[in-house]
């Protein structure tokens, strides 16, 4: 039992820093926009595709691919917003949120237009699982929460170090307060696009390296990342990493109690016990 | 042609009673429920089990199916009541995909991804050929008794206060409304109007299975009623009827652009669809018909 324990606590730990990238996307966009962009789910589609186009097909490392996966998603990201959802700027949050989901219904068709419905993999080495003492971890899942990680800590440095960084969270903290001390807030939204939806596509990749990938790859996920982004506090970046930390934990430790089945459930289980008891999540901003 | 005809018309009545029941929750109470199809598929299982299993009269299984779904509202509400919109959305989606996954796992209740067969169709037997015109019928006479009941919703004092509650429930709370005894009202009426749309879509086609309840019949349901107009109730019905137009007359592609495979083919009207809502939300916020509200005398 300890044994099995430690095993799932492990493996939930290691998707949960997979599932945290995506879900510092929407928080980031959350944060800078003040909607939720269900379209997430679409843009890790993006990302996990234009991964496989270079893994697969060109014959890229699934590190490099990663970056384009990275490049590509954000690309789409900014420029579907800027067709899509500006011209909603001003109406409520939720008209918005549901442009969104009409969003992610358009992008996710385009993907399985031009790529069928049919699940894909990646070219990547069938590896044994390495083994210490009872514990099994399998090098792809190693190699996803190590990209994972890598990705984070390039985003806190960026937001913690450079100038653009410290500007996008003086937006998300004051928008008005920002904007009189000349920062663009339109240069500000699309770099706050770009970023959330490229890392959403990092997301999507990796959780497609771990299984295949499908024009629906994000949309199964977004149960998951919407509840790490809420647990932790919609708007909150270091919420979102223990959220998708969170998240993944319960996850996998729920497999101690029911069928595998039932995993995708758990997420928004946590929805709901953590609203209840703290409606703006872990680490939600008392504003807003 | 015609059956064919009298099928879609069914559909979009069956549609058209979603279509309201999301009327009364987010047009008329505000509050967004994205996990509509949640509320169709449990009333739908619970009509399908009553009356296959325990061999229940057809109109005890509509009867449990409002019963049922309008309880699963209430309930909901006490969970979600004190979420603003943006939680709700994601709650209440999360929620139709959780009833989803139970109907897909729980295989000793619902038989899984089997799905349920053999669901009794009422009179049947007498009908024979005629079963699917009289069905129609029976579906429309339903959306018509719905237009007429919640058009008395709307303009009684009940409906005031709903709307009271969706402008400013903080208001509504000042002039001595009991907030949240209103909100979960409306939710149990607008769950019983998609359970029965279930048990109506149910004992329609005699087979039900989890994957019909995806999230995009809830797209559709969105559509129909941004299209018809938000808080109007003629227009979620009209909004119905034209999604179900524009979902079929795109079937015809097919014959003008034969190149494309069936599967290009789906991806392309699901990519209408997501265009049609944006269409919808960018041209007329208020949709087709505004929500027809009450002239006040202002300061003169």
């Amino acid at each position: 039992m300890l044994e099995k324990t430690l095993q799932l606590s492990l493996n939930g730990l290691m998707a949960g820093a997979v599932l945290a990238v995506p879900a510092i996307g929407l928080t980031m966009i959350y944060a800078v926009l003040r909607f939720v962009n269900f379209s997430v789910a679409a843009h890790m589609a993006v990302g996990a595709y234009a991964g496989y186009m270079l893994n697969a097909w060109l014959k890229f490392s699934a590190w490099l691919a990663v970056v384009g996966a990275f490049v590509a998603a954000g690309a789409a990201g900014i420029a579907s917003d800027h067709v899509a959802l500006r011209p909603l700027r001003g109406y409520s949050a939720l008209t918005i949120a549901i442009a969104s989901i009409a969003l992610n219904l358009m992008i996710e068709s385009t993907i399985r237009f031009f790529f069928g419905g049919s699940p894909r993999d990646y070219a990547i080495p069938l590896r044994r699982d390495w083994t210490f003492g009872f514990l099994h971890v399998g090098p792809q899942q190693v190699e996803n929460a190590a990209i994972a990680l890598i990705a984070m800590a390039l985003l806190f440095v960026f937001m913690m170090l450079t100038i653009t960084g410290k500007a996008m969270r003086a937006v998300a903290d004051n928008p008005m307060l920002a904007d009189s001390k000349g920062i663009d807030p339109d240069r500000m939204a699309r770099l706050a696009v770009g970023i959330g939806m490229g890392l959403a596509g990092i997301g999507g990749m990796l959780v497609g390296l771990d299984t295949s990938i499908d024009p629906l790859v994000g949309f199964r996920a977004i149960l998951s990342v919407f509840a790490a982004a809420v647990v932790g506090g919609l708007g909150s970046v270091p919420g979102a990493v223990i959220g998708g930390l969170a998240i993944g934990l319960s996850e996998e430790l729920s497999l101690l109690a029911l069928p595998a089945t039932y995993k995708s459930a758990i997420g928004f289980l946590a929805i709901l016990v953590v609203l209840t008891f703290r409606p703006r999540g872990l680490l939600g901003a008392k504003t807003a | 042609m015609t059956s064919y005809l009298i099928a879609m018309a069914t559909f979009a009545s069956i549609y058209a009673i979603l279509a309201l029941g999301l009327n009364v929750m987010w047009g008329m109470a505000g509050m967004v429920n994205l996990g509509i199809v949640g509320f169709y598929a449990f009333g739908a299982y619970i009509s399908a089990l009553l009356t296959v299993n325990a061999h229940a009269p057809i109109a005890l299984g509509f009867l449990a199916a409002m019963i049922g779904t309008a309880a699963m509202g209430a309930l909901v509400t006490l969970g979600i009541m004190r979420l603003r919109d943006d939680y709700l959305a994601i709650v209440t989606l999360g929620f139709a995909e959780v009833v989803r996954i139970v109907a897909e796992n729980e295989i000793w209740l619902t038989r899984g991804t089997d799905g349920i067969s053999g669901i009794p169709q009422p009179l049947k037997h007498l009908l024979g050929a005629d079963f699917n015109l009289a069905y129609l019928i029976f579906c429309l006479v339903i959306v018509a008794l719905t237009l007429f009941v919640l058009e008395r919703v709307r303009t009684s004092p009940f409906g005031r206060v709903l709307r009271a509650i969706r402008e400013d429930a903080q208001v509504a709370a000042f002039a001595g409304k009991d907030v949240l005894k209103f909100k979960v009202k409306a939710f149990a009426l607008g769950g019983a109007l998609a359970g029965l749309a279930g048990a109506l879509y149910a004992h329609y086609t005699s087979y039900i299975v989890p994957e019909i309840y995806v999230p995009l019949l809830t797209i559709y349901i969105f559509l129909a009623l941004t299209a018809g107009g938000i808080g109007n109730n003629f227009g979620a019905v009209i909004g119905a009827f034209v999604v179900v137009f524009f979902l079929e007359s795109t079937r015809f592609l097919i014959g003008v652009v034969p190149w494309l495979s069936a599967e290009q083919l789906a991806a392309l009207r699901e990519f209408l669809v997501g265009l049609g809502l944006l269409l919808v939300l960018y041209a007329r916020p208020r949709g087709l018909m505004p929500e027809p509200l009450p002239r006040l005398a202002g300061p003169s």
